[in-house]
């Protein structure tokens, strides 16, 4: 909507980086992508809990159906083999596709959701897959920005 | 005229500003934009302006590579023709399309990214060291090297790597010759020059088999000539010394198939329980503890699952991004191992420098 992506230009232009949040991975269930969904105590002032597990939730979902294992990536794989991985060179692979929508979708949620909050998600492939970074952005006109001092360690449960 | 755009958030965090932006770099770095394979902290080696990755020891490829076509151009020169005259034109084409798998494989498993895990970015190398230095004391002190988890209802521990500053993930580990951390690192094979691991595994294991299925292939069809040679009324002496090639193929081969086909038998069975070279000689998941629970918490337990979840699964994408651009605003730090860098807010820890530069960071300083 135009107003929030406004707001997402304002915050570029009028927003100062205050803090940073690390949403880690969650290996309980083996080496596969997925992300904790407990709710960081820093956004807690900013964000409605549903609303992040929500995203977190969504994202895994993404994840799993990328590393899927199953009739289709056999094919591929059985594919690429036969072909000696030449066809790789002009077919995109599945995760590559669902690594598009993720990016397309993370954008949609900080356009919608965050950056109106003051917030903006980081997609996590660009942080090697380790972490979803939540940066939080204080006003510039507002001062004496409390936020810098915590060292509060991440993701308390509550 | 470039326009300069002086930006508060790290651009790369917004999808909606295209990268090229940036990439006109402005002001003034008068040097052309940086590709991220450029100032890669790792010991790798880049062709092809980031798209093919090597070790920067690349140790004994050449000597692989050349063994490899040698014998095969040998094979194809002194074998073949006599091969082809008395047994059958198959020869030639089934040998030829094994030594162009052999060598693509080859050169997919050397120039492939094994799984490189990026360094931390000192904004998470710092959130670490805060949630494990909780009790908030002004020393400072080496974050403890292990942190434990569940994986499948077993106790894995992860260690803490001082180089890329994070705890790796399951499976990974820190390869000394190329200084990075790999996902499931395998190990680092100096015939392939390269280290063998999650992306990678796949394309070493039809190297490795393909390979045997060639030796195997060469040694047979050489055994084949010379016995034929010989049958024809001569003697064996007579029929090497018409073709001394084939000599030095069998010798060659001879050598090669013990190791190579029991690299295979070894590396089968591995995919087989899937586990990698480094955790079986570590023996984490064997015998050290006894009890029965203590297995390979990746194994699915059934032979066909973990192969075709090895060597058939999904292929997750590299994630260094080597042709990616270096963002203007970034200062490539001398010491640090990051070359990524941000707006530094916060931490005491941080070992990074700042410029001073147009844009406006006098209330980042707030902290």
């Amino acid at each position: 909507m135009a107003t929030e992506f406004h707001n997402l230009q304002e915050l570029r232009r009028s927003a100062s980086l205050a803090n940073k949040v690390f949403i880690q991975r969650d290996y309980s269930e083996g080496t596969a992508c997925r992300f904790q969904t407990k709710f960081p105590s820093e956004l807690e002032s900013r964000l409605e809990r549903t609303l992040f597990e929500d995203t977190v939730k969504t994202l895994n979902t993404f994840y799993a159906e990328a590393e899927k294992i199953g009739g289709q990536s056999y094919l591929e794989g059985c594919l690429a083999c036969a072909t000696a991985y030449l066809i790789f060179l002009c077919m995109e692979t599945r995760y590559e596709k669902v690594l598009k929508k993720i990016a397309k979708y993370i954008q949609e949620q900080n356009e919608k959701i965050y950056a109106p909050r003051g917030l903006l998600i980081t997609d996590p492939i660009e942080r090697g897959m380790r972490v979803i970074e939540v940066s939080i952005y204080e006003d510039r006109g507002s001062s004496g920005s409390s936020s810098g001092s915590s060292s509060v360690s991440g993701s308390t449960a509550r | 005229m470039k326009n300069c755009e002086y930006q508060q958030i790290d651009p790369r965090a917004l999808s909606v500003s295209p990268l090229s932006a940036q990439s006109h770099t402005t002001e003034k770095k008068e040097q052309r934009p940086r590709r991220k394979w450029e100032v890669f902290p790792g010991k790798n080696r880049f062709f092809c302006d980031g798209r093919l990755i090597l070790a920067r020891q690349s140790g004994v490829l050449p000597l692989t590579l050349g063994l490899i076509v040698v014998t095969c151009g040998l094979f194809f020169a002194f074998d073949c023709p006599f091969l082809v005259k008395h047994l059958t034109v198959f020869i030639p084409v089934i040998g030829g399309a094994l030594f162009v798998f052999v060598v693509i494989s080859l050169l997919r498993t050397s120039f492939t990214d094994p799984g490189i895990l990026p360094r931390a970015t000192p904004d998470e190398a710092a959130d670490i060291e805060r949630q494990i230095d909780t009790s908030g004391s002004s020393t400072y002190r080496p974050p403890p090297r292990t942190k434990e988890i569940l994986i499948n209802q077993q106790v894995v521990k992860l260690k803490y790597c001082f180089t890329c500053k994070m705890f790796r993930p399951p499976r990974t580990s820190h390869c000394s010759l190329c200084d990075n951390c790999v996902e499931r690192f395998d190990h680092h094979c100096p015939w392939v020059g390269n280290c063998v691991g999650k992306r990678n595994y796949r394309f070493f294991y039809s190297f490795i088999i393909s390979l045997s299925f060639l030796t195997s292939f060469i040694f047979g069809c050489v055994i084949a000539h010379i016995t034929l040679r010989s049958q024809a009324g001569k003697s064996l002496v007579q029929a090497i010394q018409e073709s001394p090639a084939s000599v030095v193929e069998l010798v060659i081969c001879f050598f090669s198939i013990w190791s190579i086909l029991g690299l295979s038998g070894f590396h089968t069975y591995l995919v087989a329980s899937n586990l990698t070279t480094n955790e079986d000689i570590k023996g984490s998941w064997s015998g050290k503890r006894g009890a029965e629970e203590s297995g390979n918490p990746y194994s699915y337990n059934n032979i066909i699952t973990n192969c075709c979840v090895t060597l058939c699964g999904p292929v997750p994408p590299s994630l260094i991004d080597r042709r990616g651009f270096v963002p203007p605003d970034e200062v490539i730090p001398a010491a640090s191992s990051a070359s990524e860098m941000e707006l530094p807010h916060f931490s005491a820890k941080n070992d990074v420098n700042m410029e001073e530069n147009c844009q406006d960071f006098s209330l980042s300083c707030t902290a």
